[in-house]
């Protein structure tokens, strides 16, 4: 069995499971966490991951960030721990100031779901070492408050640093500055991103498997660290 | 109240539907408003607390400014919800 890596379930919280089983096909070992526990048992690294945690009352990913198992994550991934925020997941870590900008309202208004194309534009960290920089993904990108903003001096440190991770081509569909899709903190070990690696991760349930270099990515990042 | 330079889609929604009711010309900005109850006098050290709140969890300062009023909560009402009566005071929070 691979690394151990913890799922945070907050109330509400809706691909939990999914985010689980992708773990458990890409071969490291699931650990369900729950949002009320104040010890993150020995995980090597942390999911948050999709659904809408706390009803998204008052702004989605506020009420979540003061959870207990928070204070851990945020301690952990201070620390260097692999965190990857995964829709509702990247809203809490913004919230939590682990990553800079907010995720608002999608432009268009509407709810969006679909299979979207990625470009990854980083490789440079624990979540995507096992891709390459331009490299073309497809993933399912499904959130009614996928808008990514932040001020411009931001967007021009998130650029400059290279810490877009991963950028909407062929149409952005939510209205996000500068077409950003995923992000990561100046040190590399805390992804967010909107669309959904775990629901890409074997042919019968998305349009590809490219969800699984994502996980793949931080279990070989694990297994060099020992 | 969303910063100038964030977008506002609620906003937007809302000045197209005013204009297809004919309020035309006006543009809107959406925010929230919060209102604070305070058990107790309103010290300045309350006062700060209530905005210790507000930064913290009621307004995310990355996207949102928000200012804090304080009312007084009218006599009556004060009688009927708590039975203490000039003291209490409300506090009109607005974040955006």
């Amino acid at each position: 069995m691979g690394p151990k890596i913890g799922v945070v379930t907050f109330p509400g919280s809706l691909d939990d499971q999914d985010a689980l089983r992708a773990i458990r096909l890409c071969e490291a070992e699931p650990v369900p966490l729950w949002h009320g526990n104040d010890t993150l048992d020995d995980v090597q690294a942390v999911i948050l991951p999709g659904g809408f945690s706390y009803g998204d009352y008052l702004r989605c990913g506020a009420i979540s960030r003061f959870a207990p198992v928070m204070t851990e994550v945020i301690k952990a991934a201070n620390l260097g721990m692999p965190v990857l925020g995964i829709c509702n997941g990247f809203q809490i870590l913004c919230e939590a100031h682990l990553l800079p900008g907010a995720l608002i309202r999608n432009d268009v208004r509407v709810f969006v779901c679909k299979d979207q194309d990625l470009r990854v534009e980083s490789a440079d960290t624990t979540w995507t070492s096992e891709l390459t920089r331009g490299q073309e993904i497809t993933l399912v990108l499904k959130s009614g408050e996928g808008g990514f903003v932040a001020d411009e001096e931001t967007l021009h440190r998130l650029e400059g640093e290279g810490q877009v991770v991963f950028r909407y081509i062929n149409g952005n569909p939510n209205g996000s500055y500068n077409d950003i899709a995923g992000i990561c903190n100046d040190r590399g070990n805390v992804v967010g991103l909107m669309p959904h690696p775990e629901h890409n991760v074997d042919a019968l349930t998305g349009p590809t498997r490219d969800g699984r270099a994502i996980f793949s990515s931080v279990f070989n990042f694990l297994a060099a660290k020992v | 109240m969303p910063k100038p330079e964030i977008l506002d889609p609620q906003g937007k929604a809302v000045t197209g539907a005013l204009a297809r009711l004919g309020f035309a010309g006006i543009s809107v900005r959406q925010g929230k408003r919060f209102e604070l109850e305070v058990d107790g006098e309103l010290t300045e050290d309350r006062l700060a607390e209530v905005r210790r709140a507000a930064e913290t969890l009621l307004a995310n300062t990355v996207i949102e400014t928000f200012n804090v009023r304080v009312e007084e909560l009218p006599a009556s009402s004060v009688e009927e919800d708590q039975g203490e009566p000039a003291e209490q005071a409300e506090l009109a929070t607005q974040a955006g």
